[in-house]
């Protein structure tokens, strides 16, 4: 027995003592991901490429000779999964920064707690509450709600489109979705017939749409991240009801258009430019930075790249470039990143500012369509 | 409300209604032998469809359908003869116990073959923006399947519980055990057939509803918490009922989504459960007398 106590402690020592040593030699990088649960296809490939990135990055030396060590704690979309997470890497990991959480709701929950433990936190959810207001710590990449409700109302103007349905999963996108649409809709002139909320795990929504379809709209605006996405398409279309669709930037995943099928044709959505890479002009900023991501993830995964994914590949890079201007202090690399200006990334080009941690501006969106199972710009 | 939206409310809610029923028929099946509740009844919907969806990959969709029923059926076996037959005090509380146990248990290892990811079999005619005009409103032909082949099998099992001698035997047992056994019956065989014939039914439903709802590792709790509600709306045991109920459900359900938000759509079934339980606990279809026989 004593032979045992005597192993157990000397491997206690090695494990408290040793690794703290080692430990300074690496930059601790913490993400919080919905790798799986309900929103898996946000958190799933942004695991996957923080994982791709962090090997490229230490298989080249690390930043600055500090290799990079990376803690991916999967909160499966619960908020409750994410505070405890958030505090642990906070309090006990003591990451230099957070990356994710993957949803809206779990990052407006931890935002307060980043602020309090003094990490910088880059989320991978959208909802405009992240960054307004600001809050010192906390950054995120994918670009604004309200620049894709604007868009999407652009495109509607085009269309000659006044009056539409608006319908939304509910969840923290879902319901931040809802109010920027309810919000901006006036300023184009465009009227708000009917407004729903519908469960996030929703199987069938024949019934919600007959209500659209009686309501005479003439557009159908469809808010969420959950496979209600595909649902709705189908459901449409099966009762005969043909206006057009629109979908939010949380549409930018494959698997929805072939989760729909022949329902996603004519589907319009804003995105980013990642899904439309080789459609880009040669001369675009993004276009060489997008081809390598694709090709990178797609070799290395045999999977379809995501603009999911191109948000933990913004967050990541973002905080890299800010440490390689900055150093290891965690106050200066917060300070550059509020100063970084013409970033590159997949979302677009990003220009923080003390005032905007977000640093994308409308022209990050494009308006897509889905042709023949693909996403295509919508027009040339 | 226009008489067409009426209707496409109706339809929709009969849709639902349906698939309810079924998984509320398996209910009934395994409560007539055994006097309990499997409510690992939805995982046998989920498996059915998953293995389905797997299968499809090398067979075309009729012998994949008809495979996955069969594996289903004696998983259903499996599940009985491993976990329920040597029991010597079968306790109804025990068995309910157990059954949520190996709900908890499937639906793991569901996670753990198939993963997160939401799949569909195909449709079974058309496509996913195919419609089909009936009178005033429009459907998917999908819809038509499911309604049919659900009363199909409706069909087949009342012939089969009424008309055939092993039918007969498993109500037997249902009925009075003792003089069952009494009789020659092998009581412990037709639970075992129950097991086996539940499973089935469930994984032919998981089969034809596929392609709406689409399948998932965890989509059985949400079907039998509804099938439930059903079953105990029509009346514990009795299929038919389990019909009527679920077509009340689903049609109360569907125009809920008419003045309330939508995403309050399931609040409605508990909330029928939870009055259905305080008012007549014996189902809208069901008598005191023949409740008072089960003892539960």
């Amino acid at each position: 027995m004593r032979v045992i106590s005597r192993v157990f402690l000397l491997l206690f020592l090695t494990v408290f003592l040793v690794t703290p040593v080692m430990a300074s030699d690496t930059i601790k990088i913490g993400a919080i991901l919905s790798v799986t649960g309900p929103a898996s296809f946000l958190g799933a490939p942004e695991a996957n490429t923080l994982k791709m990135l962090v090997d490229e990055i230490n298989s080249k030396g690390g930043i600055k000779g500090k290799k990079i060590e990376l803690i991916i704690k999967d909160s499966s979309a619960s908020p409750e999964k994410a505070i405890s997470f958030a505090k642990q890497l906070i309090e006990e990991e003591r990451v230099f920064a957070i990356i994710g959480p993957s949803t809206s709701g779990e990052t407006l929950k931890i935002k307060s707690i980043c602020e309090k433990g003094r990490t910088i936190c880059i989320s991978c959810a959208a909802a405009e509450r992240i960054v307004n207001p600001v809050a010192r710590y906390v950054f995120k990449t994918p670009q604004k709600d309200s620049f894709a409700a604007r868009k999407i109302f652009m495109q509607m103007k085009k269309m000659g489109i006044k009056r539409i349905g608006v319908v939304v999963g509910n969840t923290g996108f879902g319901k931040a979705g809802k109010a920027q649409l309810e919000k901006l809709a006036p300023e184009y002139g465009i009227d708000i017939v009917i407004s729903e909320v519908y469960d996030k795990r929703a199987t069938d929504l024949t019934a919600l749409v007959t209500k659209l379809k009686a309501k005479g709209v003439e557009a159908v605006v469809n808010w969420s991240i959950v496979p209600a996405q595909s649902i709705i398409a189908k459901n449409m279309r099966q009762i005969g009801f043909n206006v057009p669709l629109f979908q939010s930037h949380g549409f930018g995943n494959i698997k929805y258009v072939r989760a729909a099928g022949a329902a996603a044709e004519g589907i319009i959505f804003p995105a980013g430019r990642l899904l439309v890479a080789e459609e880009l002009p040669d001369n675009h900023p993004q276009k060489p930075v997008l081809l390598k991501y694709k090709r990178d993830y797609e070799a290395r995964y045999k999977e379809e790249v995501s603009t999911f994914g191109g948000h933990a590949y913004d967050a990541l890079m973002i905080l890299v470039e800010a440490i390689k201007k900055a150093g290891t202090d965690r106050e200066k690399v917060r300070d550059a990143i509020e100063n970084l200006k013409g970033f590159v990334g997949t979302g677009g080009i990003f220009n923080f500012s003390p005032k905007d941690h977000n640093g994308l501006d409308i022209d990050s969106f494009e308006m897509l369509t889905v042709r023949n199972g693909k996403f295509v710009l919508l027009e040339k | 409300m226009g008489v067409e939206l009426f209707l496409q409310y109706i339809a929709a809610g009969v849709t639902y209604g349906i698939i309810y029923a079924i998984v509320a028929i398996g209910f009934n099946i395994i409560y007539n032998t055994t006097g309990i509740i499997n409510f690992a009844q939805g995982e046998f919907v989920m498996l059915g469809s998953m293995i389905a969806i797997s299968l499809h990959g090398v067979m075309p969709l009729l012998p994949s359908i008809v495979l996955a029923s069969v594996v289903t059926m004696f998983i259903g076996a499996l599940i009985e003869v491993l976990f329920i037959r040597w029991l010597k005090s079968p306790t109804v509380l025990r068995m309910i116990i157990i059954t949520i146990g190996l709900s908890i248990l499937i639906r793991e290892l569901a996670l753990s073959i198939w993963g997160e990811g939401v799949r569909a079999l195909p449709y079974f005619t058309g496509n996913e923006v195919s419609s089909v005009e009936i009178g005033m409103i429009r459907i998917s032909p999908q819809v038509l399947w499911v309604v049919g082949i659900c009363l199909f099998m409706v069909a087949v099992l009342q012939g089969f519980f009424h008309f055939t001698l092993l039918g007969r035997k498993m109500r037997a047992c249902a009925a009075n055990p003792v003089a069952a056994r009494l009789c020659g019956i092998n009581t412990k065989n037709m639970v075992t057939l129950s097991f086996m014939l539940s499973a089935l039914i469930g994984a032919v439903a998981g089969c034809v509803v596929s392609p709406i709802t689409y399948s998932q590792y965890n989509m059985g709790t949400g079907l039998a918490i509804k099938g439930f509600t059903v079953a105990i709306l029509g009346g514990l045991g009795n299929s038919l009922a389990a019909l009527g109920g679920g077509i009340v459900l689903g049609i109360l359900e569907s125009f809920s989504v008419w003045f309330m938000p939508s995403a309050y759509k399931d609040a409605i079934s508990i909330a029928i459960l939870l009055v259905i339980l305080f008012v007549r606990p014996s189902g809208l279809f069901g008598s005191k007398e023949r409740m008072a026989l089960k003892e539960f």
